[in-house]
This record gives structure tokens, C-alpha cells and sequence, in this order.
């Protein structure tokens, strides 16, 4: 049994999903389940950060990943980015780096700059 | 070869500083830390006593009349916030009534002007918060509120542009027949002076074993938003009694009211915190005097620590040949402090000192001080230069030109606090959390510091010290 | 003379700029300190704004755009600080390229947000080295300048930006070694406990407090304690952290200095000025919105209430006076605050928005709304908690002619 919070909504009901059935309780809601399992089998996140910006005003260009990746690939894909760099001018949407650390999503710039 | 070196720059050696650069002498002054005013003179309740405190016929109480009559004419010439605002002592009953009586007589004594003892009614039309239960006071008119840490400057600013060698960062080590030491060379001179604060007695055993004890002593404060001005005009002293010395409340000169101290032996010299119990006792304490003080206005809290010693007055005397000792320089130092270095250059022209007059002393400063203009004035300023019409730190109004202004003078600041100790940025209710970042990006832009080695405060206060991402 | 001048450029004054020139106010103008638009959304650059408004999850920046694009015909005056506003519907300005500035208005929107709380605030003792700021201004540095505050820290306050700051500190290689929350439950979102602590293993200290602050130069370590039901530390609890950092994420406190000097009455519960339903103040013609009224915990509320205030103050430029008789809005059991604090009727369309805040977590309650003994409606909640803000819609017709009505919680039965 694993426990967890559930973040679908505002209430946080307190589920425990069964790691082999992915049977859970605790959910008020249907989307509760899927919640669990899905954060059980393959959890996501949106990753957003900060690029170096040349030849503009300010140092940092803020990015992030245009779709939710695999939660594990989180500092594999911090990497690259610390290692990635736009040039002035920027816009929301540009692409910084594509395909990132292969899982299919873009890191694309949030701010025109 | 030094005529003078000048150990300590807190607002005793840079008042040493100030007055012996009247005269023409070849002055250093060397401080530990990488600015003036950086310890005891930055942490106080920022007070001028009149002078009713210290025992008659002691050094304290003749230094401290003569300080707080100096204060005033420094102020005016060199451009100081400093405001005559007045101080009651409150009496809470019959035995605190014979201490005001006894404060009264003694400060007649002492030669303070404009002394009265007036009875509760009569102190609750000066300051209306005061306690009903204020049975009477003793209410001295020459009593008055600085900015201790301003003063200090503009005396070491003024020494500096009069000719005083100023070594920042450069502490004193050791003395050896007449020679100072730092870790960046020796420096011979005909007379030390020094004026080392909490540290006199490690300063005086370099050349002779004290005959006094040290006895640090901690003092706790708040400092309340502007917006509890109301609380109080002037300053408000309790009694001395058999529970201890009572803490005040009062009105800074920057609007903010300042609500302390107790007093705390301390262990450790250098370690100026505050604790959950001195604060808890000290809000307690104030509360007796002004019942409706709302601590929840705090924006800050500091400690501060008194040079204390087992004598009760200052001890000022050559403790050794060449070597003027200003030790044991408590309150009321900081009222005193020019008269004490009044007194200082006396003792050193007794001793054979030549004190010529210098034809060319400057004895004049002026700073912009963009919030206290008039509408006109700041249309003008902003057309004559541009900077001051950005306003950097929004709590206290202080522009780009005032922080600017602050790296032209003769001891620009090297941190974001210095920056705040001589233009106020950063002092309000947001304590810099909205202006530091610009503070610091100025600090990069005028003395090319890289950010992440900008310092807060002294030495190893890296603000940045994560580095670049 | 302008129609309506916006001070803040932030989301609440962008969005009641575009609704004031949209509801006819031709002459439009936002008074910005900072040197662009989009105010604290700028350093903000994770996503989850705009879930409501737009469907969708944007970064702070994404989310101003959104306004920003919509700026045509609106005057802007960045880098320029506002010194005062008046009754008479004055505002006194300062700017590099400006210079001096008094300008006058048909009415004025105050949208000037809010700041955080600092140490001072809630009295931490201890040393004052280098390594304690807020989370908003190590936010600035990290996300703006590109530096990082430390890189061994403790978060005091479990606030969305406290949280927040965890993650991002987490994901630039600093260690987090705690979150400390005074209060039994955290302030932040589920969502962000889970995303931002749970996912690094970073523990969350509930009822804890920190109550020293260590270090002579730079910080050195704090020392935590547990509080009890008083919220003060129980002796014999403590334990050291050693760290070079703490961010303080303890509140956010609306910025009405502007709003004080103009004698302009102000709500004690909440820290901002007393509105009506159409967000103007006890200064006729002068309104406000956003987190210089309450402190909101999503900006699309914000961006909702500044687009009443942008109307009401298009409206007043163009004449039309609210008027008639006020009722007011009382917080009752278990309510700490309500906005609009008053309502005039004759000026609501069929209904009102009520929003406040809950005093503790709750489940499964009735937020009731009644004059006197009279219940006149209610609305069931599964769960509420002071960390989310309450919205409910009352019928103007059911107000009828009460003088006061009272917003309470209680236990459903």
C-alpha cells in the first residue's frame, strides 16, 4: 500500500493505491483513482526554469517543457538546460531545445524578452 | 610617521578623527570591519541624553552636558538628522517620584538646561499615550533623538576630506614601542589613541594590563513601522529601580519608534543576538509606559553591546607613555562622543602635543535627501539629473541619485547595508526585500564588485553566496 | 484630464486598464514603478496561473502576456513611482523620463499589490547575518539575475512561494533541509506540497517554528522547535539545522501606503481598504482590486476583481454615481473577512460575489448568509480551509432592505 495526497482538487483526500492491483480507496472521486495510478505507474511534471539570455537586458530567459514529462527525467533534463542559451530577441513559444533528453517534449521560451 | 593614530571607528574615534583634523597632524585611523560605525554605534537607542544621569563630578556627566550642546552644532554644519525632541523619566509612585526628584537635583547639578519635574497630568499633555498609572517626571528639553550611525560618518567623512588616512578591513594586532600593527604593515606613531569600543581592553593589554574589568553588556530592541508614530513624540525613560533600569520608548529621528533595551551580561563580546526572553521582557517592559504600544508593527529587531567595565564612568587616561586609552565609553557615549574627543585632544596637548590650527578645514557637508523636498524641489532635481527621479527603495523614497551619491563621498559604502547606512535605503517596512536586489545591482554597476561577492554587511556576509546559476 | 489612472502594472492593474478602456474610458493610463509590466508574475515562471480563466496551465510571464497583448490605446508610464494620490483625484508621480509629475484623474484604480513579511514581522531572534530573505526576493535573484541565495536552506512558512522556492532551489542543486509551518496545516496547495516537497524529499515540519537564527557573518544554522495550541515553542522540542540560508514565506501583507496617506478607510482584518461591491473605496471615485484589497491565493481572481474595478471606474469617469442605501457585510462564525465589506444594491445586477476567507480547515460544512435571525441562503461545502479564498453568489433580490447581513460557517447537520 502506498499513501498519497490527492492534488486533483482542493479537498486533498488521502488515498492508498495497492502497488500490485492499483486498487485504491480514500478518493471522493473517480479522477482521484486515475490520479494514483497514474502517479504510481508513470508520475509527470511540467519543468520550468531558467535559460542564460545573450544580448539582452536582463541575464535569464525563463523556459519550460511544452508538455508534462516523466517525473524521473527531471534533473536529466535540468542539465540541458543549464547547459542551453537563448539569444535577445525571444518569444513566448520559440523553441530552446527540441526533443529534450528524447521524451518528446520541446523547452520553449515563456517570456518575450 | 603618524602624529596620531587613532584605534576604532565607531562615532568615538571618528569624532577623534573629526577634531584632531582641525589641526595640522598627520591622523590614521584604522578599524577592524569594513566600515565606520559597523558595531555598538549602529545598534543603541540613538539617543542624546540631556545629562541628568551620570553622578556629578564623574567624567560622564561633565562630557555628556558639554556632547549633547556639540551635537547640535555638528548636526547643523554637517548636515546630521538630529531632533531636540525632549525625554521624560516616568515615575510609577512614591519611590519613583524620590528618583525623579534625586535625577532632577543631580542633573542641576550637572549643569543640564531647562530641567522640570512635572506631574502625571502634566507628562501625559507632552506624550498623550503615556501610562495612567505615570504618577510623575522628570522632563529635560535638550534631550534628542540622532541617527547614531549618520553622525559617526559624517565626522569620519569630514576628518577624511580634512586630511585623515583612513585603513578599513585593517585590524590592529599588536603595538610595539609606539608602532601599530595590522596585517598590511606598521604604521609608527607619536600617539595612539585608542578607540575601540567593546574591544579597549584587548586594544589596552598590547601595550599595559588594564586596571579595569570589562563587562560586555547585551541590549535588546524593537523598531516599530512609521505608521506607530503616533505612539510617541519624544523619548520615554522609566525609572532606575531595584528591578533594573527600565527600557524606553521613543520616536527616531527617521519616524519609527524604537522600543528598548534590557541588559544582558554577555558572554561573548561579538555575538549581538536576541532571544526570545530579552524580546519578550522587553515588549512587556514598554508596555508599562505606553499601554497601547502595538508590537505587531516590528520591522526589525536588533541587539546591541554596551563597553561596560566594573567603574561607573568612562575611563579616559594615558595607560601608558603615547598611548591615550578612551575605554569604558558606555552610555551616554554617543551623546558624549565629541566631547570626548574634546577632551582627548586636551589631554594630548598637555602631554606635548602641538595642536596648530588648520586654515583649510572644511567643517561643512551637505547630502540630498529626496523625501524631505518640496514638490518644486524634486521637479527641479529630477530635471538637473535624471537618477533622482527613480525611486529605489519604496518604503523610505530614496532614489537611484541618492544611492549614487553615496559612492562619491570620501567612505563609499562597500555593502547593501552600508548603502542603507547612508542614504536609508532599505531601513522601512519591507527591510530591503524589494530594493536589495537593485542595491546590490548599483553596487556591481559603481565599484564593478562582481554580484556574487557583494556583502551585506561586513567581511564573509555574502549575500549571493550560491553563485551564478 | 485623464479617465482612469491605473497605479500598478501588475495583473490587477493591467486587467483593470483593458476593462476600463473596453467600458468606454478613452483616456487610459497605468503607472508602473518597475521598468516593465506583469509585476511579481515576471520572477514567477512556474506554471498553474490561469487554470480558471483560461483553461489552462501558464508560467507568471504567460499569464501577463496574455494581458500585456491587449494594451493598445492605453498609455504606460514604467520606471515611475507614485508619492501620493489624493481625494480630489490627484496623483503625484516621479519618474527618470517624466520627471515630476501631478496629473488628474475622472478616477483612479489602486492596484498596487502587496509585499511580504519579513523577519522583523514575526520577530525571529537570534543573529542577523547574511542568508535570511524572503522567498519572493531569493525568487528575484534566482529567476530574474540568475544567482543563487545560498545553497544549504530552510523554508519557514509552507506558503505556495515557500513552496515553490523549494523545488526551484531543489532543481538548481541546493539542499532544502526542511519547510517549518507554525500553523497545524500548511498555506499552500496540495498540489504544490506534493509537486514541490514530496517529489525531492523535503520533510514539512507542521507545527514547528524556527527560534534561532545562528551565524556571525553568514547564516550558520537555525534551531527549530515544535509549538503547541498556542503556537508558542515547547521547551525541550528544539533541534539544530545546519543551513546558509532560510527564506521566510510567512505572509503577504497588501501595500497601502498610498491608500493610508489619503485618508482612505482601510479594513483592519484585511489589511486593505473597505469596498463596495463594485471595488470603490470610501474615497468616492478612487477603486481598487487585487492584493492591495486582500491578499488572493489565485491570480484569476485577481484578474476578475480588477476587471469590476475597471468597469465601475470607466463608469464613474463617464458620470454614472453609485448611490443608495449600503448594507453591510458582517464576517460571522468561523468568516475572518469579506469582500465587499458593503453593498449598495441599487447598483448590483441580479446578483453579488461575495469572497472571504475561513478562520480554520473544515469538511462538510453550510457557509450561511443571514440578517439578523433570518437565514437567507446557504451554500453546502465539502471543504474549506484558510488557505483557499471562498467565493459564493447572492441572489441582490434576498438582501432586500437589511442593513447588515453575516457570512458564517457552520457544521452542516
Amino acid at each position: 500500500m502506498k499513501e498519497m495526497i490527492c492534488i486533483v482538487c482542493p479537498k486533498g483526500c488521502h488515498l492508498n493505491i495497492d502497488e500490485s492491483t492499483l486498487a485504491v480507496n480514500g478518493n471522493g472521486c473517480p479522477r482521484g483513482a486515475e490520479y494514483a495510478r497514474t502517479e504510481l505507474t508513470a508520475p509527470v511534471r511540467v519543468l520550468t526554469s531558467t535559460v542564460r539570455l545573450v544580448g539582452g537586458e536582463l541575464e535569464r530567459c525563463p523556459v519550460r517543457t511544452d508538455r508534462a514529462v516523466p517525473r524521473d527525467r527531471l534533473s536529466d533534463i535540468m542539465a540541458e538546460i543549464h547547459r542551453a542559451s537563448v539569444t535577445h530577441p525571444v518569444h513566448i513559444g520559440d523553441t530552446v531545445i527540441s526533443d529534450v533528453c528524447g521524451t518528446g517534449a520541446d523547452v520553449i521560451v515563456t517570456r518575450d524578452l | 610617521m603618524y602624529d596620531v593614530v587613532i584605534i576604532g571607528g565607531g562615532v568615538i574615534g571618528c569624532a577623534v578623527a573629526y577634531q584632531l583634523t582641525k589641526y595640522e597632524l598627520k591622523v590614521a585611523l584604522f578599524e577592524k570591519e569594513n566600515d565606520v560605525a559597523g558595531g555598538t554605534t549602529k545598534a543603541n537607542s540613538a539617543i542624546i541624553h540631556a545629562g541628568y544621569d551620570p553622578l556629578p563630578g564623574s567624567l560622564a556627566a561633565k562630557l555628556n552636558v558639554r556632547g549633547n550642546l556639540l551635537a547640535g552644532e555638528i548636526c547643523e554644519k554637517l548636515d546630521v538628522p538630529f531632533r531636540r525632541v525632549g525625554s521624560l523619566v516616568a515615575a510609577f509612585g512614591e519611590a519613583d517620584d524620590r528618583t525623579v526628584r534625586s535625577l532632577y537635583e543631580r542633573g542641576i547639578e550637572n549643569g543640564v538646561p531647562g530641567l522640570r519635574v512635572v506631574t502625571g497630568d502634566e507628562a501625559r499633555v507632552i506624550e498623550p499615550n503615556l501610562s495612567e498609572e505615570v504618577t510623575s517626571a522628570l522632563y529635560a528639553p535638550t534631550a534628542g533623538v540622532i541617527s547614531p550611525w549618520e553622525y559617526a560618518l559624517a565626522m569620519a567623512e569630514t576628518a577624511v576630506r580634512n586630511g585623515l588616512e583612513l585603513h578599513l578591513s585593517e585590524p590592529v594586532t599588536d603595538i610595539r614601542d609606539g608602532v601599530v600593527v595590522t596585517p598590511k604593515g606598521e604604521y609608527g606613531a607619536k600617539y595612539i589613541v585608542a578607540a575601540a569600543g567593546v574591544c579597549c581592553d584587548t586594544v589596552e593589554k598590547m601595550v599595559a594590563e588594564p586596571d579595569y574589568v570589562l563587562r560586555p553588556s547585551r541590549g535588546e530592541y524593537y523598531l516599530l513601522d512609521r505608521t506607530a508614530s503616533d505612539m510617541v513624540r519624544g523619548i520615554i525613560f522609566q525609572c532606575p529601580n531595584e528591578n533594573g533600569k527600565g527600557v524606553l520608548v521613543a520616536q527616531t529621528v527617521h519616524g519609527n519608534v524604537i522600543v528598548g533595551p534590557n541588559a544582558e551580561s554577555a558572554e561573548d563580546k561579538f555575538r549581538v543576538n536576541t532571544t526570545a526572553q530579552g524580546l519578550a521582557f522587553v515588549g512587556e517592559a514598554a508596555k508599562k509606559s505606553v499601554p497601547k504600544l502595538d508590537l505587531r508593527a516590528n520591522i526589525r529587531n536588533f541587539a546591541g553591546m554596551r563597553a561596560n567595565t566594573d567603574r561607573d564612568d568612562f575611563i579616559i587616561r594615558f595607560a601608558a607613555k603615547g598611548f591615550l586609552s578612551l575605554a569604558g565609553i558606555k552610555s551616554p557615549g554617543l551623546a558624549s562622543a565629541p566631547a570626548v574627543a574634546e577632551y582627548a585632544a586636551e589631554l594630548l596637548e598637555r602631554d606635548g602635543l602641538v595642536l596648530h590650527k588648520k586654515s583649510s578645514f572644511v567643517d561643512t557637508r551637505r547630502r540630498v535627501r529626496f523625501a524631505s523636498l518640496t514638490d518644486s524641489e524634486k521637479a527641479e532635481l529630477i530635471k538637473k539629473n535624471p537618477a533622482y527621479g527613480r525611486v529605489i527603495c519604496r518604503c523610505e523614497t530614496v532614489t537611484e541619485g541618492e544611492i549614487l551619491d553615496t559612492f562619491d563621498t570620501p567612505i563609499p559604502p562597500v555593502s547593501i547595508d552600508g548603502v542603507k547606512r547612508r542614504c536609508n535605503a532599505g531601513m522601512g517596512r519591507c527591510q530591503g526585500g524589494f530594493c536589495a536586489p537593485r542595491v546590490l545591482e548599483l553596487i556591481h554597476a559603481a565599484t564593478g564588485i562582481p554580484r556574487e561577492e557583494i556583502l551585506k554587511d561586513k567581511e564573509g556576509s555574502v549575500v549571493l553566496s550560491g553563485g551564478r546559476i | 484630464m485623464r479617465d482612469v489612472i491605473v497605479i500598478g502594472g501588475g495583473p490587477a492593474g493591467l486587467a483593470a486598464a483593458i476593462k476600463a478602456r473596453e467600458c468606454g474610458a478613452s483616456d487610459v493610463l497605468i503607472i508602473e514603478r518597475d521598468s516593465c509590466l506583469g509585476g511579481i508574475l515576471n520572477q514567477c515562471i512556474h506554471n498553474g496561473f490561469g487554470l480558471h480563466r483560461f483553461k489552462q496551465e501558464l508560467t507568471g510571464p504567460e499569464y501577463a502576456a496574455r494581458f500585456i497583448s491587449q494594451l493598445d490605446g492605453i498609455d504606460i508610464a514604467t520606471d515611475s513611482m507614485v508619492l501620493s494620490v489624493t481625494r480630489d483625484l490627484v496623483v503625484r508621480s516621479v519618474s527618470r523620463t517624466r520627471g515630476y509629475t501631478e496629473e488628474k484623474a475622472k478616477a483612479i484604480v489602486l492596484a498596487m499589490g502587496c509585499r511580504e513579511r519579513t523577519r522583523g514581522a514575526i520577530s525571529i531572534p537570534g543573529d542577523r547575518p547574511a542568508g535570511v530573505y524572503t522567498a519572493g526576493a531569493a525568487q528575484r535573484y534566482m529567476n530574474i539575475e540568475g544567482y543563487m541565495v545560498g545553497r544549504n536552506a530552510v523554508i519557514l512558512g509552507s506558503g505556495d512561494i515557500g513552496l515553490i522556492m523549494a523545488r526551484r532551489m531543489t532543481l538548481e542543486g541546493a539542499k532544502v533541509h526542511a519547510c517549518i509551518e507554525l500553523m497545524p496545516y500548511s498555506g499552500g496547495l496540495n498540489r504544490n506540497i506534493v509537486q514541490c516537497l514530496k517529489d525531492f524529499d523535503i520533510p514539512l515540519y507542521l507545527s514547528h517554528t524556527i527560534t534561532d537564527i545562528r551565524g556571525s557573518r553568514r547564516v550558520e544554522g537555525v534551531t527549530v522547535a515544535e509549538v503547541g495550541p498556542d503556537r508558542r515553542p515547547i521547551s525541550g522540542t528544539e533541534f539544530d539545522i545546519d543551513c546558509d540560508t532560510v527564506l521566510l514565506s510567512v505572509g503577504l501583507i497588501p501595500e497601502n501606503e498610498l491608500t493610508r496617506a489619503a485618508g482612505i478607510p482601510i479594513d483592519r482584518r484585511t489589511n486593505g481598504a473597505v469596498v463596495f461591491e463594485n471595488m470603490e473605496t470610501g474615497a468616492e471615485g478612487i477603486f481598487a482590486c487585487g492584493n492591495v484589497v486582500h491578499v488572493h491565493d489565485l491570480v484569476d481572481y485577481v484578474s476578475a476583481e480588477a476587471e469590476r474595478a475597471g468597469k465601475a471606474a470607466a463608469e464613474y469617469a463617464a458620470g454614472k454615481r453609485a448611490g443608495g442605501r449600503i448594507t453591510e457585510v458582517a464576517a460571522g462564525n468561523g468568516v475572518s473577512y469579506t469582500v465587499p465589506q458593503r453593498i449598495r444594491t441599487s447598483g448590483c445586477g441580479k446578483t453579488v460575489d461575495l469572497f472571504f476567507r475561513v478562520r480554520s480547515v473544515f469538511r462538510n460544512v453550510r457557509i450561511t448568509v443571514s440578517s439578523g435571525e433570518k437565514t437567507l441562503a446557504s451554500y453546502p461545502r465539502e471543504h474549506c480551509a484558510p488557505g483557499e479564498m471562498e467565493h459564493i453568489v447572492l441572489p441582490v433580490s434576498l438582501i432586500g432592505d437589511s442593513d447588515e447581513i453575516t457570512v458564517s460557517v457552520a457544521e452542516d447537520k
